[in-house]
């Protein structure tokens, strides 16, 4: 079971760059019609250098350019069929629009045990910079982690 | 309706979304990035202790977030934030709805909070999530 001593562990930096073609998937896929997203002069008209992304990108794009997407839970010994997602937390700083390339930087910030055991909550935050090091964004996310119970 | 002068109270985010199909399930899982198996393979899902996949929980906050950025410039949200209350299920029908719950100053910059939610057809809250935007 994951206890205090993952607080403060940190992960390998992805970086990602935020391709038209993988992002125009996105938002097909959630059936996104918004100019903004998907038109680069609606984007300039409205004050962007290129379209922005949608609000949840910045998840996606950590975890489409990790080598491993799941390494805190493989670090943390933890099997992903256990993993639910418990809260996720974005802080926006300045726009991330196509053509950035970004640096997505990870720890553990908290671990806490609930239900006896039976369930523990971890918070990984990452802050995410520009190719220019603009600081864009702070994400957190929380993970619940369903333990065996004993038999 | 214009999100610039809200009130308290004021629903500005409502909208709708097409029930959760298998290939919705599918086509998430290749442009998100998250490969987890739980979401398309349900003999994955079923080792692991559920009758069936279920959504990703992005998913649905991308759709919420689809909801937010309709009614407000994406540049004007400060933080979007929520709690995954409920697994969503394959067919869930989802509305997502925000209200202005607060209006207040930030380093002279006026803003808002809204209160988020997600829920299927049958009124269970599926996100219970939180936005601030300047107004």
């Amino acid at each position: 079971m994951v206890d205090q001593s993952a607080v403060g562990r940190a992960f390998a930096p992805v970086t990602a760059r935020v391709e038209p073609g993988r992002l125009r998937f996105f938002l097909d896929t959630l059936g996104e019609r918004n100019p903004l997203y998907r038109e680069p002069e609606a984007a300039r008209a409205a004050g962007y250098a290129a379209a922005p992304v949608p609000p949840t990108y910045l998840f996606c794009l950590e975890m489409m350019d990790a080598a491993d997407p799941f390494e805190f839970l493989t670090a943390l010994g933890i099997d992903l069929a256990n993993v639910l997602h418990g809260e996720q937390r974005f802080d926006y700083h300045a726009p991330a629009v196509v053509g950035d390339t970004l640096t997505f930087e990870s720890r553990v910030t908290g671990v806490t045990d609930k239900k006896g055991g039976a369930m523990t909550l971890i918070v990984v935050e990452t802050m995410v910079t520009n190719q220019d090091g603009v600081h864009v964004a702070d994400t957190s996310r929380t993970v619940v982690v369903r333990n065996a119970r004993p038999s | 309706m214009s999100a610039n002068f809200p009130s308290v109270g004021d629903r500005i985010v409502h909208k709708a979304f097409p029930p959760v199909t298998r290939h919705r399930l599918a086509l998430y899982c290749g442009a998100s990035g998250d490969h987890n198996p739980i979401h398309v393979d349900i003999d994955f899902a079923k080792a692991a202790g559920f009758p069936d996949v279920f959504s990703h929980g992005m998913l649905v906050m991308g759709y919420l977030g689809q909801a937010l950025t309709d009614a407000v410039e994406p540049s004007r949200v400060r933080s979007f934030s929520t709690r995954f209350a409920a697994i969503t299920q394959l067919g869930a029908r989802l509305t997502c709805e925000g209200t202005v719950t607060e209006l207040f100053e930030h380093g002279g910059e006026k803003r808002a909070k809204l209160a988020l939610t997600t829920k299927d057809q049958n009124g269970e809250v599926k996100l219970a999530g939180e936005a601030v935007i300047a107004v």
